[in-house]
């Protein structure tokens, strides 16, 4: 019996914290900006700034966006989908009302239908892949999922945790930075890009993948299928109705902007070049 | 046409400030770029026979007019630079190249002496300097002008404002910026993001092109929709004048009905009435919410009437309607690697709305999107509310022109029409040029009625250029259009400037320029 007629569904978790890129220019955190928008200039596109009481960043006011790698995540799942590997993707976000508008983007993408995991408030301020990754295994086990697809990281805290948590507590085998994957039979090839190359694996469903920026370039959700994505369902559910507590074990104890970049100075002939060098003891 | 270039006398020298159009001569206008020749209070009149032009022929109309009888840069004339601008005087030839050679590569000057001013005095002294000697100045921003105006014509001095750079004052609750001249465009948006206001013009060029450069050649761009051009929305000048003087009308007040606008003048003149080195502007907010739609129509009419369901539905948040056509796109596949993120369709449209309510926005363009799918007006498209996609589609209207370069030698139209007969030129060019022409693409800012039609061979071709000129200028001029919507006359479009303007218009400013001397000529 073939397995891949067995794979009823695939839960695509979506980061939806903000695109914010601490202080940092996009390039070295998101490198999918890079890749992906080719000629754009690469900084900040937000502005960010530490809160006054340095306990965070402002986040209010900031447009949250699906995270760069969970939408690659979003798009190999519709992929499976279209070549009849997967019988139905289902998009899962925790967070507050506004993570709606992000499964909508993945429903106008293909997916079939949405999960809405409540949390807001401090709860939210809190929340961190221990608290996501017990959702999903406990999600994972409700709806009977066979893989679960998700980015390698956050592009705001940058973790890298979430996946691999999910796979220790659901004791499944996990193929992390997928570059490529195909389902062979009852198992998943995963291609890897690791510090020395490409490793490639073969794991047993179910199992948890994570993508990469190579995996795949997500289509753009377009007009019909925001249209049809407006009718397909919603679920609403609590993390206390999955048995989570999301009470956080880690206490911020201060956010600070990185050190302020010095300007260079400009010098209008060789000789002054010289000069500045020996005063500063370079020459 | 033909009548007014009958009328044309022969040349004479006389004292006029550049190229001007006197009716006591009947002389035809000859502008040359943005080059400022003064001739020692002495101003010279260009008698420019369109068909027997000097230097220029029919296969030829953008050719050069000879050089007039200016005084060469002597070595004295370096000493007194040097002095006035110590490491800023630039003779060496490699250096020189960049801004001998305008962006497009189509024109070439060959200027010895490259001054980088940083202040208005030092401004004022070099064009003192360069009056009282009969030396011709040619003045230089960012260029990136299409027209062939900011770079030399032959060998004058050419003044770059790129070391002019500072922001001067800003009053983030009026939104009045002053700054000078030489500011980088995108580094003046950047100062302005931060402070929660943005500039009142957008171009592909930001990167490099100087304000003052844009205030000379009265830029367009993406946002002219929403915000107006910078005749609104430049509130006062600082300009030195062919003789030094310096003409201090840097107000920042919004309204000031004392006397004539003199700065209007200076808007849109391409240098040739003054170098302006100071410009304040009024700055809009940033807007809270942007969101960009692509949108794919199957005729231009569809897109026309889009354009009204535009108007009516999202009217006060509309920020930008821009569109490009099917070859457009395919060129942006093939040299740049871009991806259409819809289906193919004969027409895109760029559509951006800005405003201060992110929730209303996107119900209003939800509204008028489903308005406009259920009508089939538009066959498909697409919606970004994020940063990274919003400039990736913004990328696929911005990055036409460079895609164009890479198809060989391009000539360019910018053309201001009636909407509604906008594309019949395009399609009506396509017909009449045939085989010779490799593409034949429009793209531009719809919303204002502006196209800018492009033709590209792989090299240069005489008989091409003759097959495209004065034909389309011809065809403009039957619609009432504009001949250069807002790309400037430069040295390219100097002697079109008949298709567009009467011959009484032209002449009231070539007598202008040479009155505006007369006052301090001996």
């Amino acid at each position: 019996m073939h397995r891949s007629s067995e794979v009823k569904h695939v839960a695509s978790y979506l980061n939806t914290r903000g695109c914010e890129c601490f202080g940092q220019p996009c390039e070295s955190h998101c490198p999918v900006l890079t890749d992906r928008t080719i000629h754009v200039q690469l900084k900040t596109f937000i502005k960010i700034r530490v809160k006054p009481d340095r306990t965070g960043v402002v986040t209010d006011g900031v447009k949250h966006s699906m995270n760069p790698f969970c939408e690659i995540a979003v798009e190999e799942a519709i992929k499976l989908k279209e070549k009849k590997l997967v019988k139905e993707v289902v998009a899962v976000s925790c967070g507050p009302q506004q993570v709606q508008e992000t499964i909508r983007t993945a429903l106008a993408m293909g997916a079939d239908r949405g999960i809405h995991v409540e949390v807001s408030g401090k709860d939210y301020e809190t929340l961190g892949p221990l608290q996501v990754s017990k959702i999903f295994a406990a999600l994972a086990k409700k709806e009977q999922a066979d893989l679960i697809i998700l980015g390698k990281q956050a592009i705001d805290d940058d973790c890298n945790q979430t996946g691999q948590m999910i796979a220790a507590l659901l004791d499944w085998p996990q193929g992390t930075f997928a570059s490529e994957m195909t389902l062979e039979a009852d198992k998943m090839k995963v291609v890897r890009e690791v510090d020395g190359g490409l490793e490639t694996i073969k794991i047993k469903l179910p199992a948890v993948v994570t993508a990469d920026l190579r995996l795949n370039t997500p289509r753009y959700a377009t007009l019909p299928n925001i249209m049809k994505a407006k009718k397909k369902k919603i679920a609403n559910v609590k993390p206390a109705d999955l048995g989570v507590d999301v009470c956080s074990r880690l206490e911020v104890l201060k956010v600070d902007e990185p050190p302020q970049r010095q300007a260079g100075v400009k010098v209008e002939t060789v000789d002054d070049l010289v000069g500045k060098l020996k005063e500063a003891g370079r020459v | 046409m033909v009548i007014f270039f009958e009328k044309f006398a022969r040349l004479s020298l006389k004292s006029t400030f550049i190229w001007s159009l006197c009716p006591q001569y009947s002389t035809a206008l000859t502008t040359v770029g943005r080059a400022l020749i003064v001739r020692s209070s002495q101003l010279i009149q260009h008698r420019y026979v369109h068909s027997r032009g000097l230097g220029a022929s029919p296969a030829n109309p953008g050719a050069a007019p000879p050089r007039l009888p200016f005084s060469r840069v002597t070595q004295e004339v370096l000493a007194f630079f040097r002095t006035l601008l110590p490491g800023r005087t630039i003779t060496d030839p490699d250096l020189l190249k960049s801004s001998n050679v305008d962006w497009l590569k189509t024109v070439e000057g060959n200027s010895e002496v490259l001054l980088r001013p940083k202040t208005t005095e030092e401004v004022s002294q070099i064009l003192r300097h360069c009056s009282e000697r009969n030396l011709a100045v040619c003045p230089q921003g960012g260029n990136t002008g299409l027209v062939g105006g900011s770079v030399p014509v032959f060998d004058e001095i050419i003044l770059s404002t790129s070391l002019m750079n500072q922001v001067i004052t800003f009053d983030n609750i009026s939104g009045i910026l002053t700054c000078q001249a030489g500011c980088v465009l995108e580094n003046l948006s950047n100062y302005l993001e931060e402070r929660d206001f943005i500039m009142p013009l957008d171009l592909g060029a930001k990167g490099s092109c100087h304000i003052g450069g844009n205030v000379s050649t009265n830029a367009g761009g993406l946002r002219l929709l929403r915000y107006g051009s910078l005749r609104g929305t430049v509130l006062g000048l600082e300009v030195v004048l062919a003789d030094g003087r310096i003409l201090k009308c840097l107000a920042t007040l919004r309204k000031d009905n004392t006397g004539y606008d003199l700065k209007q003048l200076f808007i849109g003149s391409e240098g040739t009435l003054g170098v302006i080195t100071a410009v304040s502007i009024l700055c809009p907010r940033k807007p809270k919410a942007v969101n960009v739609a692509f949108l794919g129509c199957s005729s231009f009419q569809q897109l026309l009437e889009t354009f009204q369901y535009c108007r009516g539905m999202l009217g006060e948040i509309l920020s930008a309607f821009e569109f490009l056509d099917a070859s457009c796109m395919s060129l942006l596949e093939k040299h740049l690697k871009l991806t259409n993120p819809i289906t193919e369709s004969p027409f895109y449209i760029v559509i951006e709305t800005a405003g201060s309510n992110a929730t209303h926005d996107e119900e209003k363009l939800h509204q008028f999107l489903e308005e406009v799918m259920t009508s089939s007006l538009v066959t498909d498209g697409t919606v970004a509310t994020e940063a990274t996609k919003i400039k990736a589609l913004w990328s696929l209207r911005e990055r036409v022109t460079e895609a164009l370069t890479h198809e060989g030698y391009t000539y360019k139209y910018d053309i201001s029409l009636p909407v509604e007969k906008i594309y019949d030129l395009v399609q009506d060019m396509r017909g009449h040029l045939g085989d010779m022409a490799k593409n034949v693409v429009g793209y531009g800012h719809v919303g204002d009625g502006n196209l800018h039609l492009n033709i590209t061979s792989p090299s240069k071709d005489p008989a091409l250029l003759a097959a495209i000129e004065p034909y389309v200028y011809e065809w403009t001029s039957e619609w009432k259009g504009s001949i250069s919507a807002e790309h400037g006359l430069g040295l390219k479009k100097r002697n079109y400037i008949y298709y567009s303007k009467p011959s009484e218009a032209v002449a009231l400013m070539g007598m202008h320029t040479h009155s505006s001397e007369h006052t301090h000529t001996p």
